[in-house]
């Protein structure tokens, strides 16, 4: 049978045998956490304890502020050490709250779990938003925000992404193998509340172990489990309903305009977590993997961990990295340094060698198209570059710049290594600009 | 660049076989004329020397091809220099020419130079002593018939399996569809060359000649005469394909080689010169720009076609 995939992408090597068959291992707590308060698309949330405080685990340490945010828990029972700016993954200080721990690692006793058929759909999603749920596959977008579409966009298919398309990561291939009633509960809990008619949790063909499992364990109920296709960017939101449904998110809009909804395993695992056992989501599955690091492991790990601390853990280095990258090779921020923390967007820390990051000369583009036939969005990727490069910006917008979803795969097929991506990204920031300026 | 490179080869070969060493000597001058003048252009803009990267050799070889065996070396080196100053240096070099850069040089040639353009050797296999003899190529001996009779000539020169593996005038590159169509199948198999732009153009020029043919057959050649004489696989294949100055899109290529094969016939069947191949690719190479604006891909999710105006 032919699986099912979306128009165009790429198929970079996977590298995923350096991590795919080790168990998740839980992190040891690290001599100091980091929480950054902003972790989330949306307003940051505002610290909300004192230096000097101690704090239980699952407390909460920053309050959300509106309805886009979210707050931030204590990873663990500790002393507040500090609430200052520190280096945070996004590339700036960022203000964050320090914890020291006690070594007692104990809950906050008022956090308790509940029977989910005593609470209405609004109990459940106040219980993510104080939860802290966000989306878990990277962009880091507050759950209950998502769990609360507009009356009139009813949401009929519910899909669970569990494609993890990006090389190298494993975190959610190793999640689905070992905690899948965890998920599981979590994909119930969410039909419920959406009250869609499909349910189908995507994953991609080179996991099948993964997909027997699910299988097994859904037999008999509502939900689907759909082998797709292996390619990138099928973990990408609006390829992977592409590829379930057949449908296209119009261009500027979002998936719920077609009836769709996209939460990725973990944070299906997250709601678990939050609506049944009342815990805030303080800590993930991260894959720690490379050529550069001595151990690659899929680490159980608290937020705010210090990627030192992950190296520490995983053997120390095995030569000084040529790159560190938060999330993976495609679609993950370079970070400077090991100071940073992780956070809830943390699915990966990949360490890559200098020789495997040689940038290869910039060449001129001979129009062999290669871009336009991988870009999941259809789009002309070296025309808008070009455009981007010359700060010509009505024609970088005329092109469509602004629905590109900067998966990289333009640059990465281009013969001629043009930084395709990265003028598009150029031109669309200069585009959102120049829009408020005006 | 040098799988194309050797996808030509058994096109240069048969020429080395059936024209002898003067086709190799066009071949070496067209080459090295090119590889010449492409680094003579950079050193005098005073930008890095680039022909390492083989775009000008493959132009020179692509350039050889497309001139007759008897081509004087005078003549060669003009059309190199013509090719890559006039046809590639001045837009911009490698990937900024509008126009196929080979046959920029060849319809400069053509026009400026129609005699030694347009003098034709017999083919006389390697070893055979056959001394140069001038005649027409199989297009061109129907053109004078037509023109003078109005019908088909009487007797051709040549059969279709002849034109097949290559033993006919005309020019270096052109005359064995066999030789073309194996370089063609490695470009293939390597993925550089897509079908699109090819299928159209073969395509469009078998459907509209094989139509003359069906009304007026005791006029018009059939459509398989269409195929192996003439310039039409080298150029369908080769010189249509060129990257730079094709569409980017499959809906813009499938114009583009539907148009090349409109261009073609119109220019056989009713032009002056016999063969259209040339001017067909150049003027669909003009209006690639206009077809790449009209054939954009749908953006996902847009709901309409956008940026078409």
């Amino acid at each position: 049978m032919k699986l099912k995939t979306f128009t165009g992408g790429i198929h970079p090597p996977d590298n995923k045998q350096w991590s795919s068959h080790k168990a998740i291992e839980n992190c040891p707590l690290p001599a100091e956490f980091i929480v950054p308060l902003a972790q989330h698309i949306g307003a940051p949330s505002v610290a909300c304890v004192e230096v000097g405080q101690h704090v239980a685990k699952g407390q909460e340490i920053g309050s959300a502020k509106g309805f886009v945010s979210v707050p931030v828990h204590a990873p663990t029972s500790g002393e507040i050490v500090a609430v200052e700016s520190r280096p945070h993954p996004w590339g700036t200080a960022l203000p964050a709250v320090v914890i020291k721990p006690d070594g007692e690692d104990r809950w906050s006793a008022e956090l308790q779990p509940a029977d989910p058929s005593d609470l209405s759909v609004d109990d459940m999603v106040e219980k993510v938003r104080q939860a802290g749920v966000v989306g878990m596959g990277g962009a880091a977008f507050p759950a209950h925000v998502k769990m609360s579409p507009p009356p009139e966009k009813k949401i009929r298919t519910l899909i669970f992404n569990g494609v993890e398309c990006e090389p190298y990561l494993t975190a959610d291939h190793r999640m689905m193998l070992e905690e899948p009633e965890r998920i599981l509960r979590g994909v119930a809990l969410l039909q419920y509340v959406f009250g869609a008619e499909r349910v189908v949790i995507g994953v991609e063909a080179n996991k099948p172990d993964v997909i027997d499992l699910l299988e097994k364990e859904c037999a008999g109920t509502p939900v689907e489990i759909m082998a797709l296709q292996v390619k990138y960017p099928q973990g990408a939101e609006k390829q992977l309903i592409a590829a379930v449904t057949g449908g296209e998110v119009p261009s500027g809009g979002l998936p719920m305009d077609i009836g769709v909804a996209v939460h990725n395993v973990a944070t299906a695992a997250a709601v678990t977590d939050a609506v049944i056992h009342g815990r805030p989501l303080i800590e993930r599955i991260c894959t720690v993997t490379g050529p550069a690091i001595r151990e690659p492991k899929n680490l159980r790990i608290r937020i705010g961990t210090p990627l030192s601390h992950l190296v520490d853990v995983c053997g120390g280095l095995v030569e000084e990295p040529g790159k560190i990258i938060l999330g993976g090779p495609m679609m993950g921020f370079t970070q400077l340094g090991f100071d940073v923390p992780s956070t809830r967007g943390t699915s990966g820390l990949l360490l890559l060698r200098s020789e495997d990051v040689a940038a290869q000369p910039e060449g001129p583009c001979i129009r062999c198209a290669r871009c336009v036939q991988a870009c999941p969005i259809h789009l002309l990727p070296a025309t808008i570059a070009a455009y981007a490069r010359r700060d010509l910006l009505a024609e970088t917008e005329e092109y469509c710049a602004m629905d590109c979803i900067e998966c990289g795969s333009c640059s990465y097929v281009c013969p001629a290594a043009i930084p395709l991506v990265q003028a598009i990204r150029y031109g669309k920031a200069a585009i959102l600009a120049k829009k408020r300026n005006s | 660049m040098h799988a194309v490179f050797y996808s030509l080869l058994p096109a240069c070969g048969v020429a080395v076989y059936f024209f002898g060493p003067s086709a190799l000597t066009v071949l070496l001058i067209a080459t090295l004329g090119c590889l010449a003048t492409e680094a003579v252009c950079q050193r005098l803009m005073g930008q890095p020397v680039t022909i390492v990267d083989g775009s000008a050799a493959i132009t020179g070889v692509l350039l050889a091809l497309n001139l007759p065996p008897t081509s004087p070396w005078w003549l060669t080196l003009l059309g190199s220099v013509i090719a890559i100053a006039i046809g590639k240096q001045v837009y911009g070099g490698l990937g900024s020419n509008p126009f196929n850069p080979a046959l920029v040089a060849r319809v400069v040639l053509l026009i400026s130079f129609p005699v030694q353009m347009t003098t034709w050797s017999v083919p006389a296999p390697l070893g055979t002593g056959l001394d140069l003899v001038t005649t027409a190529t199989p297009l061109g001996e129907w053109k004078n018939a037509v023109m003078l009779t109005g019908k088909m000539p009487v007797d051709m020169q040549g059969s279709m399996s002849e034109y097949f593996f290559g033993n006919m005038a005309g020019s270096i590159g052109e005359i064995s569809a066999l030789a073309l169509l194996l370089g063609a199948a490695y470009l293939f198999y390597k993925r550089i060359l897509t079908w699109h732009i090819p299928v159209a153009f073969i395509g469009t020029v078998v459907l509209l000649s094989g139509l003359f043919w069906l009304v007026n057959p005791g006029k018009y050649p059939d459509p398989v005469f269409h195929l192996l004489t003439g310039g039409l696989i080298l150029g369908a294949f080769f010189m249509a394909t060129d990257m730079v100055t094709s569409p980017v899109s499959v809906k813009g290529m499938l114009l583009f080689g539907t148009g090349c094969g409109l261009l073609t016939v119109l220019i056989r069947l009713f032009g002056g010169y016999p063969e259209g191949v040339s001017f067909a690719i150049l003027l669909m190479n003009a209006a690639t720009p206009l077809i790449d604006r009209y054939t954009r891909p749908k953006t996902f999710g847009a709901l309409s076609q956008r940026g078409t105006q």
